[in-house]
Parts: structure tokens; C-alpha cells; sequence
């Protein structure tokens, strides 16, 4: 079988794979142990298999693992800095916004990836923010909850209230 | 004293490890050598096997194991996940020389990677014949309707040879006397859809032979005590030899209440001697797993002039689809769970469950009462008008009560007679008070008031109940031993399939044994590590599997304290636990640390502080729901659109408010795309039309409408600190809300779900002729 090598850098360490052209991102992430990126329907209609490419979310399902060449991919895995969680990550807890958990990861990132480009977002943001996640046990309410929550105890959102 | 872990939001127990990725589920673990396993499907939707030839398959570089129905025992099963002998029909093989539906199996194969086992599968040449099929459940029972279980060896069919899965028929008083007596009457039709559940983690099953040659199976399964169960009993081998074990599971809601790949992942196993995980697709999902069973239901309700019904009566024609997968226990359901909710004394319900050969019923949250109470609360509804009463009121005025015994469920139990139920706890009136002012019931009744343009908004409520695990049937049990540190294990056959049971149950485990929640390490549903259990089901968990708990902690607490008694030289009535603590209640104020005291007991007094209980209740306390939905309609195009949803539940306690709310908001959630878009399709040849989630449409945030969640906490005397159950009973109350909502906007009743532009767009032009 033909293979071909990539690097590429997952969650800030740089990793040298050895893959098969077809390889999806989704498989060659779970078969490198990054089990965090879910598998929900392999059609980018879910979004469980959610990671950051370069800051942006994306469905690994969709992608060529050789696509991430040189890119930087951040998966859930990479989100906890030494132990202590992300405040996307404490805030889904303290909000009860995890039932089962399996499109949380996702979710998370793509929380992660709106709150980058937009840390102040309305809910109307954050429903738009979260759309290409579906969540079959919350409703959405306690997520979104979760990610306003941490939108409005960021200190420039303080200050930008006050202007 | 108040309590100091029960009753408080408090992170989920294995919030952590979810929140970071952790290798928490079935498919998160790497085995060397595993094969993966593939299904090969039925194209047909009714079809003999008469030819099949699996010689290239196994010719294919990679592949390890084919099975037919040559290769396998042939075991009549359901594969319904119930208790010992369960009631639905053993009409189910392994693999079986026929097909019944679009999605049978007619094959599996293992083999090195996915690739090849799909290969593999396209490699089988079968020669079908294929048999006249029947799709429409109102021909099912029809004379002269291809026979779709004409094999001898199945059990427990009510009448094989008019694919009638099961019968029911029972009475209280008698109906025809009531409405005799009735000044009102009215009689409607309702229809209900094939709905999937789509959890987010479809079915997976990874199974091994460990060095001792027993079959391990890791599944994602709500029942791993059923599993191993009829896994053993379908591949022929001793019960000691399965061991069944649910990591954190990707959500169930009834579809993972089911033996459905556990069962071929093991033959596969035992023919590859390798291990194998066989994970159904999305689309396999949709139409290989179970779905809501579609009902066509007569309602029927008469009152007296002053509003006091007097009859009621539901006719109930349901289709289980090729397999009776709990056939007559949802249906069963329709009938046992929703005509008590109004004091009616006569009430009948029938209902035939019919084989079609379209894909699988099965066990889904709510089981079979949001078909009842659509129709129910639909009725309820027409009749308050016709009263000319609100039918707020008119719900109060013959809704349950406490002190009431239900005695239809005494007639219609799991597959058999029942048990009375008598009400203990009832916050409905409340629910009813709350949640009509959470959505402006008052001043929002004013019927079919403009939005503007085209637009007209309305509002409407149902009204429903539910139980609390299965009478007399359900039960569980718990297991703890106390660690060097203070802490201790807690061992539960209960299944954690999402909703927070492991958490609520170290609460209650917490609570009776005065520690804080960290100090319990528990783990759940491995059938060799943990107790019995029947699983994930019937809303039965934080009553049934939590009373349990709650019995063993007591038993270890005493032992606790048997050994502070020793340790303080104080006797043990003068002693309590909290805190992480065993303090004295009298004026002395010593205390010992829950260490100290395990270090004491295991090394002083060499004893190992520890029990077990069991716990089973002979009743089902019903948890009560009201439901009001505001709509808005565009006369122009039938569009509906939700604006507000407001949920009012009576769990009894909440253990974890935090994590009930959030059981409330995913029921509503379901309750919603049942209402309005969810439905699987199928073409006249029994083919699945939209088996994806672009076609099959589920909520996302952006589409949700606005929720309000209102516990209204009563105590129960049957559960742990006063619990009930909530999982299931909110998901009864969209669809019929939201059909009443629809009325009060645009004076249109829609009695078929999902509730469709082009329904209401047919009723509007039919008013306005």
C-alpha cells in the first residue's frame, strides 16, 4: 500500500506520521490516541469529530489527514493547560451542560474557536457558534449557558460594558 | 438537619474525564489484532434466502471469519433488554435463512480493517426470493397478508399467522355504561410517526476472548445484565463465561435498552478467535437500530355537563415492525400510564401490535406514552372547548390526585397483570399553577390573536405522567466497601447511559454515609465487578438502583459506627456521621476521621467495613408533568413556529437539581423534533429515505425555542430522600401542547405528528371554505 509521511503540530507538539492517502483526519487522530474526536456520522452533518485547524473549527471527517500537513490541530486533548482545566472546560461542569458527553469535545472547540474571534458573542451568537454541533441529551440550554458564562467573566468584557 | 450532598448541583461525577477527552467509552481503547465486523444488510424488505454462497468472501486476503445462518445456532431471542423472561416475543435468530425488513441481516464478516470487511460483504452472492412485503400497519391483519413470522420455532407471538406481535384488552367499570352516562362526547383519530434517537455515539460493540477463553463484550448498552443474559443464552455458553462490561456510554434513550450487536460481535469472535468491534454508521443507525413505534390511536372521552369525565377510551393500532421488540410493553404503556392521569371511572383500552416488515420498534424514551398523550391531551383539549371551559381548569377539576389508586395499571403491568398504583406524592396541581404563569396562560388565552401579517400566536398545554421504574419487577442492587483514607467504593450494576446516575447515586451514597461526594469512588455496570441490576430503563435508576444505594450505605454506616463506638468509648445511638467525620452527639464533642476509622477497623480490628443490598418497590410512583407551549402560525404558509416551551416536572426530590433540569430540557428538546420534524420515511419498497442527518432533521442550538424549567419538588415515601424519576415524563408534553397552542392561534386541530407546513396549511384551508 502506498503511504506518505506529514508533520504536522497536535495540541503544540510537533508529530511526524506515517499515513495512507486516503486516511481521513478523523481516523488517523483516534488511531494516535487522541480519542477525544468523536465519531457521530463520518458526513460532517454532527459535529462530534470536531477539532481546530489553525484556530478553526472543523469536521475531522471531512478532511484528508494529509490536508493538516504543516498545519496546527488542537484537539480536546490540548485544551487543559498542566492540569487545570480551560474556563469553556469548568464552565460546561459547573453548568450541568454535560450529559453523556459525546459531542462535548466538540462542542467545546467550537465554544473555543467562537470565543477567540468574537469573546463577547449574544446568545444569538452562541447558538450560531455551537449549530454545527448537535446534542442529542441537553437541549442546548445549559451549553450555551456554559459559554455566555465564561464570555461574561472575560475581563475585557467588563470593560468593554463600561464604555 | 438539611442535607449536604443530596439536593445540591454538584459536577458530575465523571464530568472530568468528559470535559477533557478521556478514553472514556466503548471505542476508546486500542487492542492488538482487532478485526472490525460488518453486516451485510437486507436490500429486501420481505425475502426467503435461497441461495447463499460465501466462498470469495472468505477467499479475500484479510478475512477472518463469514457467518450465515449454516454457521450459527439458531436460538428463537428478543433482543429486547427486560427482565427474566421477558414478555416481548422470541421471534429473533442470530442469523436466519429470511429476511423481514430493509436492514436484516443476512451476514457478518471480520476481517483486518474496515476496508476489507466491506469488501468482503459486496464478495457474498445471495440468491433471495422475494416475498410480497407489507409496509402499511392498517393491512398488516388483513386476510390473505403475506404471513411475515411463519417460521415454527418462534414463542410468545400472539397470532403469527395474522402478524399480530400482541393483544391487549382491559377494562374498569364499563365504558359503554359511562358514555351511556356522558352529556359529552368525543371521539378523534391521532396518528404518530417512526421516530430514531439518534444518540450522537451510534450502537458499537467490542468483544474479545480473554486469556481465560471467556467472551468479554464492552458495549454500549443500557442493559449489561440483559446482555450477558441472552448473549450466553444465544451463543450457547454458560452465563460464567460472558462478561459484559458499559464504559461511559454516547447517549441511549431507550435504543440501547436492546441486545443488538453484542450478540454477532461475540459468534464473530468465537469464529475468528480474534477480537472484533462491529460499530453501526449513521445511516446504518437510522434503520438497523430501533425507532418509536408508529401508532394510529382512537381516543375517546366523555364528561358530564360540569365538566367531570366520566368514560374514556383509547383504541390503539401499532406497528412493532419485523421484530416484537418490546411490542406489547410500550403499547402496554399507552394505555396503563396515560388514561389514569384523569379520574375517569370507566375506562377500556385495546390495542393490537402488528408485524409489518419496515424497520424495528422498540424501547424509546417515554415508551409509548407520548403516542397516548398526544391523543389524550388532544381530546382533553376539544372537550374543555366544547365545555366551554378552560382547559386548565378542566384539567383540574379531573386530573389525578394524591391519596388516588390508579387501578388500570393493577390490570395492564409489564407484559402481564400489574399493580395498583397508589399516589404518594403529587406536585401536579403545582406544575399546572407554575407553569401556566411562567408562559401567561391568563393573558395570552385570548383566542387566536394577530402577530402581525399572515401571523397569528397562540397557546396550549397538555398535562402527563409517567412511573418510576417497573412494579414489582424492576430491581438492583448496590455494593460498598470503605479505602485506608476515608473514602469508599461503591459498586452499582446500575448503567449511567448520560443522565447522571453515577453521580446522583455517589450523592446518595454520600448523604447516608456523611462524606463529601469526593469521597466516593464508584463504579458501574460490569458484570463482573458490580451487583445486579436490570439497567438503564422505565425511569426506574435514581428510585429502584438509588433506593438500593441508599439500603447499602445505611448497613456500612452502621458498621462505621460500630467502630467509632469502640474507637470514642461512646455507644453508637450516641454517635453520627458528617462531615468526613464520626462525632459524638452528646456534650463531650469527640470525634474520629472517617480514616482513622478505616485504618482501625482494617488494621486494628482486621475488618473490612463493607455490604450490599438489594432493593425492589412494589409500586411506581408516577412523576407529573404540565406542559405549555406558545406558537406562532403563519396562516399563509402553515409554518409553526415555537416561541416559548415551558416545562413544569414533580420528581419527587431532585438529587441533583442541576443535572433533573437538564434531564427536563433534552426530554423537551426530543419531545420537540417529535412534534414537528422528526421522522424516518420509508419508500413503498420498505427502503429508509432519509437515514442521515441532513434529511432527518434534529435540533440544533440555533433552532431551539426558548425553555423554561420549573421543578416542583414533592416527597415520595417509595424513593431515596423523597426521589421519583424525571427522565422520560417531559418528553410527553410538546407534541400535545404545541397541537393545542396551534389550535388556540389558528382554531386548526392537527391529530397527526410530525405537525407538517403542509397539514396545517390543508386544515387552514379547510376551515376557511
Amino acid at each position: 500500500m502506498r503511504t506518505l509521511s506529514i508533520d504536522l503540530t497536535v495540541n503544540g507538539e510537533a508529530r511526524h506520521w506515517t499515513i495512507a492517502p486516503g486516511d481521513l483526519l478523523l481516523d488517523v487522530l483516534r488511531r494516535e490516541g487522541y480519542f477525544g474526536v468523536k465519531r457521530g456520522c463520518e458526513k460532517g452533518e454532527c459535529g462530534a469529530c470536531t477539532v481546530l485547524l489553525d484556530g478553526n473549527p472543523i469536521n475531522s471527517c471531512l478532511m484528508f489527514a494529509a490536508q493538516a500537513e504543516s498545519r496546527e490541530v488542537l484537539t480536546i486533548e490540548g485544551l487543559a493547560h498542566e492540569g487545570s482545566l480551560d474556563p469553556i472546560q469548568s464552565a460546561f461542569l459547573e453548568h450541568g451542560a454535560v450529559q453523556c458527553g459525546y459531542c462535548t469535545p466538540g462542542m467545546i472547540l467550537a465554544a473555543k474557536a467562537l470565543l477567540a474571534r468574537n469573546p463577547h458573542p449574544t446568545e444569538e451568537e452562541v447558538r450560531e457558534g455551537l449549530a454545527g454541533n448537535y446534542c442529542r441529551c441537553t437541549g442546548y440550554l445549559k451549553p450555551v449557558e456554559a459559554v455566555l458564562a465564561v464570555a461574561n467573566a472575560q475581563p475585557t468584557g467588563r470593560r468593554r460594558r463600561h464604555e | 438537619m438539611s442535607n449536604t450532598v443530596v439536593g445540591h448541583n454538584l459536577r458530575k461525577v465523571d464530568g472530568v474525564k468528559l470535559v477533557t477527552g478521556g478514553a472514556a467509552f466503548t471505542d476508546d481503547i486500542d487492542l492488538l489484532g482487532l478485526l472490525y465486523g460488518k453486516i451485510l444488510a437486507s436490500p429486501y424488505a420481505h425475502a426467503r434466502i435461497r441461495r447463499i454462497d460465501t466462498s470469495k468472501a472468505r477467499r479475500l486476503p484479510g478475512v477472518h471469519a463469514v457467518l450465515t445462518y449454516r454457521d450459527v445456532p439458531r436460538v428463537p431471542h428478543t433482543t429486547a433488554g427486560q427482565a427474566w423472561p421477558e414478555p416481548s416475543p422470541y421471534d429473533t435468530y442470530l442469523l436466519d435463512s429470511k429476511v423481514r425488513f430493509v436492514g436484516d441481516r443476512v451476514a457478518a464478516v471480520a476481517a483486518e480493517t474496515r476496508a476489507i470487511a466491506e469488501r468482503a460483504i459486496q464478495l457474498i452472492d445471495v440468491e433471495y426470493e422475494v416475498l410480497p412485503a407489507i409496509l402499511d400497519m392498517e393491512q398488516a391483519m388483513a386476510p390473505g397478508a403475506p404471513v411475515i413470522h411463519d417460521e415454527p420455532d418462534s414463542t410468545k407471538i400472539y397470532d403469527a399467522e395474522h402478524n399480530i406481535a400482541g393483544y391487549i384488552l382491559r377494562e374498569i367499570g364499563n365504558v359503554e355504561q359511562g358514555f351511556r352516562e356522558a352529556d359529552v362526547i368525543i371521539e378523534r383519530e391521532f396518528r404518530t410517526q417512526r421516530q430514531q434517537h439518534t444518540p450522537i455515539e451510534p450502537h458499537i460493540t467490542i468483544s474479545w476472548l480473554d486469556p481465560d477463553g471467556r467472551l468479554v463484550i464492552r458495549s454500549s448498552t443500557q442493559v449489561p445484565y440483559h446482555a450477558r443474559r441472552q448473549v450466553a443464552m444465544i451463543l450457547q455458553l454458560p452465563v460464567s463465561r460472558v462478561r459484559v462490561i458499559k464504559p461511559r456510554i454516547g447517549g441511549g434513550f431507550g435504543g440501547k435498552q436492546e441486545m443488538l450487536l453484542e450478540d454477532i460481535c461475540g459468534a464473530l469472535v468465537l469464529a475468528a478467535r480474534r477480537p472484533v468491534k462491529i460499530e453501526y454508521t449513521r445511516e446504518e443507525e437510522f434503520y438497523m437500530a430501533r425507532s418509536r413505534h408508529p401508532q394510529i390511536l382512537r381516543m375517546k372521552m366523555g364528561t358530564k355537563r360540569d365538566g367531570t369525565i366520566v368514560a374514556s377510551q383509547m383504541t390503539v393500532l401499532a406497528t412493532t415492525g419485523a421484530y416484537g421488540s418490546h411490542s406489547t410493553t410500550v403499547q402496554g404503556n399507552t394505555g396503563s400510564k396515560v388514561l389514569p392521569l384523569y379520574r375517569a371511572e370507566h375506562m377500556r383500552f385495546e390495542c393490537h401490535v402488528v408485524y409489518t416488515n419496515a424497520p424495528v420498534a422498540g424501547a424509546f424514551r417515554g415508551y409509548g406514552c407520548p403516542q397516548g398523550f398526544f391523543a389524550q391531551e388532544g381530546v382533553v383539549d376539544e372537550l374543555a372547548h366544547e365545555l366551554g371551559m378552560d382547559p386548565l381548569e378542566f384539567r383540574r377539576k379531573n386530573a389525578i390526585r394524591l391519596g388516588d389508586i390508579d387501578k388500570l395499571s393493577a390490570q395492564l403491568g409489564e407484559g402481564k397483570e400489574g399493580l395498583p398504583r397508589v399516589i404518594r406524592s403529587c406536585g401536579l396541581p403545582q406544575c399546572m399553577e407554575r407553569g401556566a404563569e411562567a408562559i401567561g396562560w391568563g393573558q395570552k388565552r385570548a383566542a387566536g390573536h394577530a402577530a402581525g401579517g399572515t401571523l397569528r400566536r397562540g397557546v396550549g398545554m397538555a398535562c402527563s405522567m409517567q412511573g418510576s421504574g417497573i412494579a414489582g419487577i424492576d430491581w438492583a442492587s448496590a455494593f460498598l466497601k470503605m479505602n485506608e483514607d476515608g473514602s469508599f467504593y461503591l459498586q452499582v450494576g446500575a448503567s449511567d447511559v448520560g443522565g447522571g446516575a453515577d453521580t446522583v447515586l455517589s450523592q446518595i451514597a454520600a448523604e447516608t454515609l456523611g462524606v463529601s461526594l469526593d469521597q466516593i469512588v464508584i463504579t458501574s455496570g460490569d458484570t463482573d465487578i458490580t451487583p445486579f441490576d436490570v439497567g438503564a430503563y422505565a425511569s426506574s435508576t435514581t428510585i429502584i438502583s438509588g433506593g438500593a444505594v441508599r439500603k447499602a450505605a445505611a448497613k456500612v454506616r452502621e458498621q462505621v459506627l460500630q467502630v467509632a463506638s469502640r474507637m470514642l468509648d461512646t455507644p453508637v445511638e450516641k454517635l453520627t456521621c458528617g462531615e468526613n467525620h464520626v462525632s459524638t452527639v452528646c456534650e463531650c464533642s469527640k470525634s474520629v476521621s472517617m480514616s482513622d476509622i478505616a485504618l482501625h477497623a482494617l488494621y486494628k480490628e482486621k475488618f473490612q467495613i463493607m455490604d450490599g443490598a438489594s432493593h425492589f418497590n412494589t409500586d411506581s410512583p408516577p412523576p407529573f408533568c404540565a406542559t405549555f407551549a406558545e406558537v406562532e402560525v403563519d396562516n399563509e404558509t402553515g409554518k409553526v413556529r415555537v416561541l416559548h416551551l415551558a416545562t413544569a416536572v414533580d420528581p419527587g426530590t431532585a438529587i441533583n437539581p442541576m443535572q433533573a433540569e437538564g434531564q427536563v430540557e433534552g426530554a423537551v428538546a426530543q419531545g420537540l423534533g417529535f412534534a414537528l420534524v422528526e421522522e424516518l420515511l420509508l419508500d413503498p419498497e420498505g427502503r429508509p429515505l432519509n437515514p442521515n442527518f441532513l434529511d432527518y432533521k434534529i435540533f440544533s442550538a440555533k433552532d431551539m425555542p426558548r425553555f423554561t424549567t420549573i421543578l416542583v419538588e414533592t416527597e415520595e415515601p417509595l424513593g431515596p430522600y423523597g426521589a421519583k424519576s424525571i427522565s422520560e415524563v417531559p418528553i410527553n408534553g410538546p407534541a400535545p401542547a404545541i397541537a393545542n397552542a396551534i389550535y388556540n392561534a389558528a382554531g386548526v386541530r392537527i391529530r397527526k405528528l410530525p405537525i407538517r407546513p403542509a397539514d396545517v396549511l390543508e386544515a387552514l384551508k379547510a376551515k376557511n371554505q
